[in-house]
């Protein structure tokens, strides 16, 4: 039985927190989630906001719909899963591109760096091809200092000028799980 | 619990319920799953507080829900079919543990999928969806397969806390086909001018 | 809501229990904490271990008994895997396989992600929204009374059957089975095929 002794990657940063603040700034009210171990903080900080009202998912397709209806009813919405909920949401993404919904969608990957579970390279590899597929603009980031400002130009891309955008922060900065424990 | 059979013995006709029930709407958004409910909602006359969905299944209820958050004072109810529920079933669970109040969710149930040729669904084999739904947390569920209880549950789609989830049984017939908005980028403007106000 | 039930059962020693009177069923594991108590029992050519594909253990299941009806199939996936593919129960209801049995380690939690409550914590409960979808061979255990009979539900009943055992939410030591899709595909297939 193989075990992958990866090497534990830095983890900690104030990221979260800095991605936290560009989503109050952009007067986000609702967050939608599947729990994901990279966006754990981020997730945290909005349930612990009473301005921002958190939404577990059983399935991150509920997600786009969320802040489809979040939009409608007049609120901005942010959208966080791992990288294998992609392939959950492609189809519901029709309908925010139909409508000309804007979407802020946050994704930390997995099957990018230094990933262990084979199981995770198919989704983590298609991501940013399915995504642009289905007409979303992606932005990548894989430097920790880069990743506030590359959430707040997805942001205003998604709510000033109307677009489905997604962050993919890069699992070099989210950190390799570390299965040796 | 209600439990469902076949609907053989379905009476109502999906049409008059439709729009039995838009008749109390006052200033309620509705959302209409795909395919026949959004027909039956449009054939009673189009509203700006209507979003009308297309094409993609399993979303409606979510959608209502998004809303519902987003504006409490609203009361929203989604019109929607036994197919595109069944698509987007995990909604349940998800709404059943937020519990917005201003949510109801009616299912029309024909038991068919009727965009694509009537065929069954899963509700014409003993799938009970009033069933799932209070195993996911509704404590206000009906299954109503007449007018008298269509009529008792007036109250609980508009005026009492929810979430609300009732399923009404009803004959294959359908109405007539009529025109429905779909023009998505222009009737989700209307919807959120009309829902939200001028400055959203 | 009933009043909350203690939830005292082991995991490793649940599954343990369960798999000791397999004989020659079938088993295919959800990802994450499932496939690891299943490897901590021992590994055995007739597991298909998920590390992927959240919301499709159930369906693979239900794809293998339709394919193999002379086999006990048993699936053990958890509350998360389970709540992400809840559209199964309807379409595992309306086949009616006979030869499935499908058991949720239900611990309330994303085990892989950080231990975060999913909705089982917040009371849905998964064998009445079986029992909704149509499923007639439910169980709800709390006790090891009860799994004794869910057990035998399980295994002998006329299927589907669908059984959630509630488990301690607490971390257990990782023993990782294989992972290679391919390897783990083909001893599989070759231990209920025949080498093809």
């Amino acid at each position: 039985m193989a075990r992958a002794a990866t090497k534990k990657l830095k983890k900690k940063t104030d990221w979260p927190v800095d991605v936290f603040r560009v989503l109050k700034d952009a007067d986000v009210r609702q967050v939608a989630y599947v729990p994901d171990a990279g966006h754990t903080e981020l997730i945290n900080l909005c349930i612990a906001d009473n301005a921002v009202r958190s939404v577990p998912l059983t399935a991150e397709q509920e997600g786009v719909a969320v802040l489809t209806g979040a939009w409608l009813g007049g609120e901005a919405g942010a959208l966080l899963m791992q990288s294998s909920g992609v392939g959950n949401v492609i189809n519901m993404l029709g309908m925010a591109n139909e409508c000309r919904i804007p979407l802020l969608i946050l994704v930390t990957m997995r099957g990018d760096w230094g990933e262990f579970n084979p199981w995770q390279v198919p989704m983590g590899q298609a991501t940013e091809k399915a995504l642009v597929a289905a007409g979303v603009i992606v932005h990548r980031v894989d430097d920790t200092d880069r990743i506030a400002e590359t959430v707040e130009s997805a942001a205003r891309l998604a709510f000033d000028a109307g677009r489905m955008v997604a962050v993919l922060i890069g699992q070099r900065v989210v950190g390799v799980k570390d299965w040796t424990k | 619990m209600a439990t469902s059979k076949t609907n053989n013995f379905a009476t109502l006709q999906r049409r008059s319920v439709v729009h039995r029930i838009l008749k109390d709407r006052g200033d309620a958004a509705v959302v209409t799953g795909i395919g026949n409910a959004s027909h039956d909602v449009a054939s009673a006359g189009d509203d700006d507080r209507n979003m009308y969905l297309f094409g993609i299944m399993g979303g409606a209820a979510m959608v209502a829900f998004g809303i519902a958050v987003a504006q409490p004072e609203c009361r929203v109810v989604v019109i929607t079919g036994d197919g595109e529920l069944l698509a987007g079933i995990g909604s349940l669970a998800t709404i059943g543990v937020e519990k917005p109040k201003n949510l109801s969710i009616l299912v029309i149930d024909n038991q068919a999928y009727g965009a694509t040729g009537n065929q069954h669904t899963h509700t014409a084999r003993g799938v009970d969806l009033v069933g799932i739904a209070a195993a996911s947390g509704f404590d206000h569920t009906a299954l109503i397969t007449d007018n008298k209880a269509l009529e008792a549950a007036m109250d609980d789609i508009y005026k009492k806390p929810g979430p609300y989830f009732a399923v009404v049984k009803v004959m294959t017939k359908t109405g007539s086909r009529v025109t429905v908005p779909n023009d998505g980028t222009r009737t989700s403007r209307r919807f959120r001018k009309a829902v939200a106000g001028e400055d959203a | 809501m009933p009043a909350k039930t203690k939830i005292t059962l082991d995991r490793r020693k649940v599954v343990a229990r369960i798999l000791r009177d397999r004989g020659d069923a079938l088993l295919v594991t959800g990802l994450g904490a499932p496939t690891w108590d299943a490897a901590a029992v021992g590994d055995h050519a007739n597991n298909f271990y998920l590390w992927g594909g959240m919301g499709g253990a159930m369906m693979t299941g239900l794809g293998l008994a339709l394919a193999q009806p002379g086999r006990r199939v048993l699936v053990i996936t958890g509350d998360g895997e389970m709540l992400m593919g809840l559209g199964g129960l309807a379409t595992v209801a309306v086949q009616k396989p006979a030869n499935l049995g499908i058991c949720i380690m239900d611990n309330q939690r994303y085990g892989e992600t950080g231990m975060q409550d999913t909705h089982t914590e917040f009371g849905v409960d998964l064998p009445a929204m079986g029992r909704g979808a149509g499923i007639a061979e439910t169980a709800m255990v709390y006790t090891s009374k009860e799994l004794d009979g869910a057990i035998a539900q399980l295994y002998d009943a006329r299927g589907p059957v669908f059984v959630n055992v509630k488990v301690v939410p607490k971390v257990q030591p990782m023993i990782l089975p294989f992972r290679d899709g391919p390897s783990i595909k083909h001893r599989f297939r070759d231990a209920v095929l025949g080498e093809t």
